[in-house]
């Protein structure tokens, strides 16, 4: 005999240590069973792209620090290259190699914070979340030595990146990537085969193929579903064709696999380092580039593959100083959408791991 | 999950975290012990060099955010401008660089300190005098990789700690 009960409104956040930022999720429950949920975000908006109207091509380059504030140069990365296709300017080689090591150091750092905060919810209390920030403070430490920041690096620019590499910059580049290998084993001999990680993430909040497809997720969450995309192999920018590397793929689209696929990511980006730093040449840094750029009257989106999957800038010019219009594709809100499939029919703990295992950055979701 | 292999995964994970007791420190104890920062710190001022400035106002236009106010006149004597007022309100500064990569005539550089907290609001201000470069307030390395090579060289935490385990 089922007992007849009510639904409970559980909010949620948006002041919630497991929601990763200042964001909200109302959850209908009943009992623990999640029955719905919904999103509510909007609590860090700042209007970026609205303030990207009044501001010049180079002085949004630190607006987009702010938007997925963990993984800031990937973000500067494909504003720039929204630029360059806007405006047709050509980056010099050794520009082009900075940029991808960048790129790549940026995303290993990112997932060091998905995987470290996943864990975290997944009950591992803060011990693998700071050995990860060990590594990850090595990255930004190399960060901090080209650009002068550790968070908001504003290291890129328009027809190039703003500084050359100082003469320390590749030992140490080479000794990080050298060591770096066995720290991922190190994690993996951690909590891979921890039998409570297993039985709380595994066949937990599965997202099949064609759900991943259907809300247009990209990143770590598609791969895991199995899809093999990846914006570096299937529309490659930038130089990434000169590159090998594999695309890690999960096979059911749990959380357990999307946790999995972010760990050998880390692999691959030092794999795409390693070929990097064999081939950078010398040479300039920054294309010739007026100080105020005047693109000519048309559109262009550049999209890259950010940490949290295709990041996105599509800019319309009207031959002014300024652009007419910057829209933000953040991975982030995309993939999102995708939470109320997963979570329907999970218990209140599951919820915790399936929104953790998306790793969102509300910065980037508000914008 | 097999019922045998239960609780190797966790003796595994043990013996990582048991091997992280022998290891050296990664912290350090900030007020007492001290890195140092990179040469290239953006600090959280700037120094202005009142002879190298023409009062192009090339910075206060770069500035994202306005927080560079100047004020030139003309000096019709010696043929320039005159910089009458120039300060920054560090408040509002995000520290982003681009007016130091602007400056045409080399006359703006970041400080090096990085400890500028103040009590005060109208303290983070910084006029003319207080732009100055002086031996407490250093120049960094920003942009000019010829003052760079004067700053002692970063503590890189890749260094600092070297294990063999």
């Amino acid at each position: 005999m089922a007992l007849k009960t009510e639904p409970f409104v559980l909010n949620l956040g948006p002041v919630h240590p497991s929601t990763h930022g200042v964001f909200r999720m109302r959850a209908t429950l009943d009992g623990e069973v999640v029955v719905d949920i919904e999103p509510i975000f909007g609590y860090l908006h700042r209007g970026v792209e609205k303030l990207a109207e009044q501001r010049t091509y180079t002085g949004i380059i630190p607006l987009t620090d702010r938007l997925d504030y963990i993984s800031a140069m990937n973000n500067n990365f494909a504003y720039c290259l929204a630029v360059e296709k806007l405006a047709g300017i050509k980056v010099p080689e050794r520009a082009e190699y900075i940029r991808v090591i960048m790129a790549e150091l940026q995303r290993i750092a990112a997932f060091l914070i998905a995987v470290g905060a996943f864990l975290n919810d997944c009950g591992a209390y803060f011990t693998p979340f700071l050995y990860m920030f060990r590594e990850r403070e090595k990255i930004v430490d190399l960060f901090e030595m080209v650009s002068g920041q550790r968070l908001t690096y504003n290291y890129m620019r328009v027809g190039g990146v703003s500084q050359d590499l100082p003469e320390e910059f590749l030992p140490a580049l080479r000794k990080f990537v050298d060591e770096m290998p066995r720290f991922i084993d190190e994690y993996d001999r951690l909590l891979m085969q921890n039998e409570i990680l297993l039985a709380r993430a595994k066949g937990v909040g599965i997202l099949t193929k064609e759900q991943a497809i259907n809300a247009s997720a990209s990143g770590p969450v598609l791969r895991a579903s199995g899809v093999k995309w990846d914006i570096r192999k299937a529309d490659p920018y930038s130089i990434y064709d000169r590159f090998e590397f594999d695309i890690p793929t999960g096979t059911v689209g749990d959380c357990y696999d999307r946790y999995r696929v972010r760990v050998e990511e880390m692999r691959q980006s030092l794999r795409i380092i390693k070929q990097a730093m064999a081939q950078i040449p010398s040479g300039p840094v920054r294309a010739e580039v007026p100080h105020l750029i005047r693109p000519p009257v048309g559109e262009a989106y550049a999209r890259i593959e950010s940490p949290k999957g295709e990041l996105g800038f599509y800019l319309v010019s009207d031959n002014s100083i300024a652009p007419y219009r910057c829209h933000i594709r953040p991975p982030s809100l995309i993939n999102l959408t995708a939470l109320r499939e997963m979570v329907r029919g999970w218990k209140v703990a599951d919820l915790i791991i399936i929104f953790g295992s998306i790793d969102i950055t509300v910065g980037e979701i508000d914008r | 999950m097999k019922f045998e292999r239960y609780g190797i995964g966790i003796i595994k994970g043990l013996s990582v975290t048991i091997r992280h007791l022998l290891r050296h420190p990664t912290v350090v104890q900030y007020p007492e012990q001290r890195l140092n920062i990179s040469r290239r710190t953006r600090g959280n001022e700037l120094i202005w060099n009142q002879e190298k400035c023409t009062g192009c106002a090339t910075c206060a236009k770069s500035c994202p955010l306005g927080a560079i106010e100047i004020t030139t006149s003309t000096n019709p004597v010696e043929n320039k401008y005159a910089v009458e007022k120039y300060q920054i309100d560090t408040g509002y500064c995000i520290q982003c660089g681009l007016c130091v990569e602007a400056c045409p005539y080399a006359a703006l550089y970041f400080s090096y300190n990085f400890e500028c907290a103040k009590y005060r609001r109208w303290e983070l201000v910084q006029d003319k005098e207080k732009m100055r470069e002086t031996p407490e307030r250093k120049v960094s390395g920003y942009f000019y990789p010829e003052r760079a090579t004067k700053l002692p060289r970063q503590t890189l935490l890749i260094e600092r700690i070297t294990e063999k385990d």
